[in-house]
């Protein structure tokens, strides 16, 4: 009896011990980040889901549990920065034009430079939804896209010529938005636009700036990509700040948030009691809301479906991470919901007008619809997808039971 | 039998056991509100978020502002008086209701340790634990060698009643037959050293985890009641906590449940805990204070009669879900105190539209506005939470000069893995329902079976 009291006396000792050290600290308390893991090997390559002749799927792994690593090299490599670099591309060319245009202002002119806009434009909607590494740091998003415009604000900052970009005060009256008006809004013809630069000669130097800060940013964060991308791709551990759950978090908060409510839901008065169409994307230029809409709606489905940019080619991806899963056998496979529900959402924003404004004014209800189709996805990805991966939304530092 | 109870009653033991109960207790107490204030909750959960959930019957529990530190202050202290037996029953009685208070302030924070320490130290209140080694002792000059019988056994009446309930709970065909949601939870622990890799993702690990831990449960209390299995079961129970202090962000609970279960060994065992404290404390001079043979209550009859009806209380309770219709996992009416722990995985997604019944304009509430990330999380699958918020919204826009104001919840949730499902009745204006104890009728049934 001695030696069994012993022992016990002992192990409880190293119990006590070990919870005055044991590191619960709240930041890995809650992000679990969960495969279920089933001993068969789950066959992904057969679903051609994506209307492309010959996609090569990645073959998945047939370890025990699902390869994260291969997922985020995917993303990273086939998908953020080759998709970056485009856009950089696009974005110089943009800023040349702007330089044309400063030169030689007129009606061609601006055209070219409207046309290398809205280019730049579309480029963009396959980026937005990442918010990490150097993009979370300097708030890219917030620089680039925050619309509606501050025309307050912008035309301050134009008849000033005192501003500094990089305050949180001037996010809405730069970037795209910015532009949209600067090209579209500040006359109510082509010809007046022109005149205007021409007499006012703060919007040809703000013009320059906004595009300038807009190239800046750019190559900020792609330069961080070349030492970012080996950590970005190791960080793969069940914790709230690793990039599997951070790239997780920001795509469903840009479905939600960025593409739901900014491009479609605001505007169409779902969260105030009235339609708001002046709050569409790319307002001022009218007839490209909904391009960007559905390249965006393009972006995310590529994105969900480890898609190469630029290419058929699909690799690890949510998709493959959910088919991995798949826990319960006789429920419908997830990833097929979820991809259908991005198909819906794509043929009804495909059914609304170009302009989205014009929309709103005459049938607003076909855009709520349109909000509906898209909500279908919110759910799957929040609910169901959330819970398979076991990711939680957000940081939330307290016990669980 | 009511001779033998009386019989029964009359016994008397050692006090020991209920002494060193009442220090690591105390002391445990003492030590969870430090790490509580610590890790910076008391701003999180009490103090940042504008609006709090609250438990039925008690709404008018809210936190007190600044002045919420000074109830932790006095929680914390009455703790550490507790433990070292100063003014113990007053210091008991201020733990319980400062503890509880602290409780009752969130609905969004219950847990069921929780509720077992609210529980515990109401017991703890009727308990003679300053009757040996406390300062009370010195202060009066005196102390018991002999307590009756009955006090040690209702703390082990409870924490058995803790242990079988939960396990009981078990029982069902998700934990059993589909090893759910451990086979949810488990596998995401990969980053645990050994045994994350490979054997946490395997499927027959699942079930063992399963279907030992239901075991575990059910067995627990009985192995440790027995002195020859009583060794054998407290490393079973050191085992089986920290294993779960692995896997699961449960706090202090595992720790609180290791050190309850001393309460179980004889007085032998526990004099040699005594003695280890005083070698700890040997500084300090020795006393010389009185024994007396036996402790006798005053009011012994009036105080045996509260615990028994409490523990009868406590031994009732969990089993209120019985008479609501409908799934106990998906409704949850009567989910809570009744030692389901760690028992299922549900997530929900739940948004609100408020409808101007005059005009017919409606508008989506965005819920950051109103709540924190986790009071959302929360509200998002409990029923009992999406009426009280509906309710506090559709106040909040009267407020603002709406009229008719009407409320419908938007409302999807998933259990244990399965496909996600419509909840909430979305054409059932919630501010005309009413909060109450009853079944809710406008929760969409559950189409299976748990």
């Amino acid at each position: 009896m001695r030696k069994t009291e012993k022992y016990i006396t002992y192990l409880f000792l190293i119990a006590l011990v070990f919870s005055c050290t044991k590191d619960d600290s709240g930041n890995d308390e809650n992000e679990i980040v969960q495969e279920v893991v089933e001993d068969q090997k789950e066959d992904v390559n057969n679903t051609t889901s994506t209307d492309t002749s010959s996609s090569q799927n990645q073959s998945t792994s047939t370890e025990a549990t699902y390869d994260r690593s291969s997922f985020l090299i995917n993303i990273a490599d086939n998908i953020i920065i080759p998709s970056h670099n485009q856009f950089k591309t696009d974005l110089i060319e943009l800023q040349e034009a702007s330089n044309a245009f400063e030169e030689e202002t007129n009606d061609s002119n601006l055209n070219i430079l409207r046309e290398k806009w809205i280019a730049s434009y579309k480029s963009w909607q396959h980026i937005e939804m990442y918010n990490i590494g150097r993009s979370e740091e300097i708030y890219f998003n917030s620089k680039m896209n925050i619309y509606p415009v501050n025309i307050d604000r912008l035309e301050n900052n134009v008849s000033t010529g005192n501003y500094d970009l990089d305050n949180a005060n001037n996010f809405s009256s730069q970037g795209f938005p910015a532009l949209d008006y600067l090209l579209y809004g500040v006359g109510s013809s082509d010809s007046e636009i022109v005149e205007k630069f021409n007499s006012v000669s703060g919007y040809k130097a703000y013009l320059k700036d906004i595009i300038l800060k807009m190239v800046n940013n750019t190559n900020q964060v792609i330069d961080s990509w070349t030492s970012y991308r080996d950590v970005f791709v190791s960080s793969t551990e069940n914790t709230a700040t690793s990039s599997i759950n951070k790239l997780t978090n920001d795509f469903i908060y840009y479905y939600e948030k960025g593409f739901r409510a900014n491009k479609i839901g605001i505007p169409a008065g779902v969260f105030s009691n009235d339609v708001l169409p002046d709050r569409v994307e790319a307002y001022y230029s009218k007839i490209y809301s909904k391009d960007l809409a559905l390249e965006a709606m393009i972006a995310i489905d590529n994105f969900f479906q480890g898609k190469h940019f630029n290419s058929d080619e699909t690799g690890d991806s949510l998709k493959t991470y959910l088919d991995f899963l798949d826990v319960i056998k006789n429920e419908s496979n997830l990833s097929t919901l979820i991809t259908e529900k991005f198909s819906s959402a794509k043929t009804s924003i495909e059914s609304l007008d170009d302009n989205f404004a014009l929309q709103l004014e005459q049938d607003y209800v076909k855009v709520l619809g349109t909000y509906d189709a898209i909500q279908l996805g919110v759910v799957l990805l929040k609910v169901d997808m959330l819970q398979a991966l076991s990711i939680n939304v957000d940081y939330t530092d307290a016990d669980g039971d | 039998m009511f001779y033998n109870s009386k019989l029964y009653f009359k016994k008397y033991t050692s006090p020991e056991p209920l002494a060193v109960f009442r220090i690591l207790f105390g002391l445990m107490m003492f030590l969870s509100i430090i790490r509580f204030w610590s890790k910076g909750w008391i701003e999180t959960l009490y103090l940042e978020p504008k609006f709090h959930f609250s438990y039925y019957g008690f709404d008018w529990v809210k936190p007190l502002g600044e002045l919420t530190y000074i109830l932790f202050i006095i929680c914390g202290l009455s703790a550490l008086f507790v433990s070292i037996g100063y003014k113990y029953r007053f210091s008991i009685i201020t733990f319980f209701l400062s503890f509880t208070y602290i409780e009752l302030m969130d609905k969004t924070t219950y847990l069921n340790h929780y509720y077992f320490i609210s529980i515990l130290s109401f017991l703890m209140i009727f308990l003679p634990a300053d009757k040996f080694f406390s300062v009370d002792n010195l202060k009066r000059k005196n102390y018991f060698a002999k307590i009756p019988k009955w006090t040690i056994d209702s703390i082990k009446i409870l924490i058995s009643i803790v242990y079988i309930y939960a396990g009981l709970a078990k029982i069902n065909s998700d934990w059993l037959l589909k090893a759910m949601p451990l086979k949810i939870w488990l596998p995401s622990k990969y980053d645990i050293p050994v045994i994350g890799d490979y054997l946490l993702q395997q499927e027959w690990v699942h079930y063992l985890m399963s279907w030992s831990g239901m075991i575990y449960d059910l067995s627990i209390p009985f192995l440790l009641f027995y002195k020859k299995t009583r060794a054998f079961a407290f490393i079973l129970v050191i085992i089986f906590h920290l294993f779960t202090a692995v896997l699961f962000p449960i706090g202090m609970f595992p720790y609180i449940m290791i050190v309850a279960s001393l309460i179980f060994f004889d007085s032998k065992f526990h004099n040699k805990i005594i003695r280890l404290i005083k070698i700890i404390i040997s500084p300090i001079k020795k006393y010389n204070i009185k024994k007396v043979e036996k402790f006798k209550y005053v009011y012994s009859k009036l105080i045996t009669s509260i615990v028994i009806i409490f523990l009868i209380i406590q031994l009732i309770f969990p089993f209120r879900f019985v008479i609501y219709p409908g799934n106990l996992f998906w409704n949850e009416e009567g989910y809570r105190f009744s030692w389901r722990v760690m028992l299922m995985e549900k997530m929900g997604y739940t948004t609100f539209k408020i409808v101007d019944g005059v005009s017919n304009k409606y508008f989506y509430v965005d819920n950051k506005d109103f709540l924190t990330p986790f009071q959302e999380k929360q509200m998002s699958f409990q029923p009992d939470f999406i009426i009280e918020y509906a309710h506090f919204l559709g106040n909040h826009f009267t407020l603002q000069g709406h009229k008719n104001i009407e409320v419908y919840a938007d409302s999807f949730v998933a259990l244990n893995g399965r496909r996600s499902k419509r909840f909430i009745d979305p054409n059932i204006n919630l501010m005309k329902e009413k909060r109450s104890l009853k079944h809710y009728s406008w929760i969409i049934p559950f189409k299976d079976e748990i």
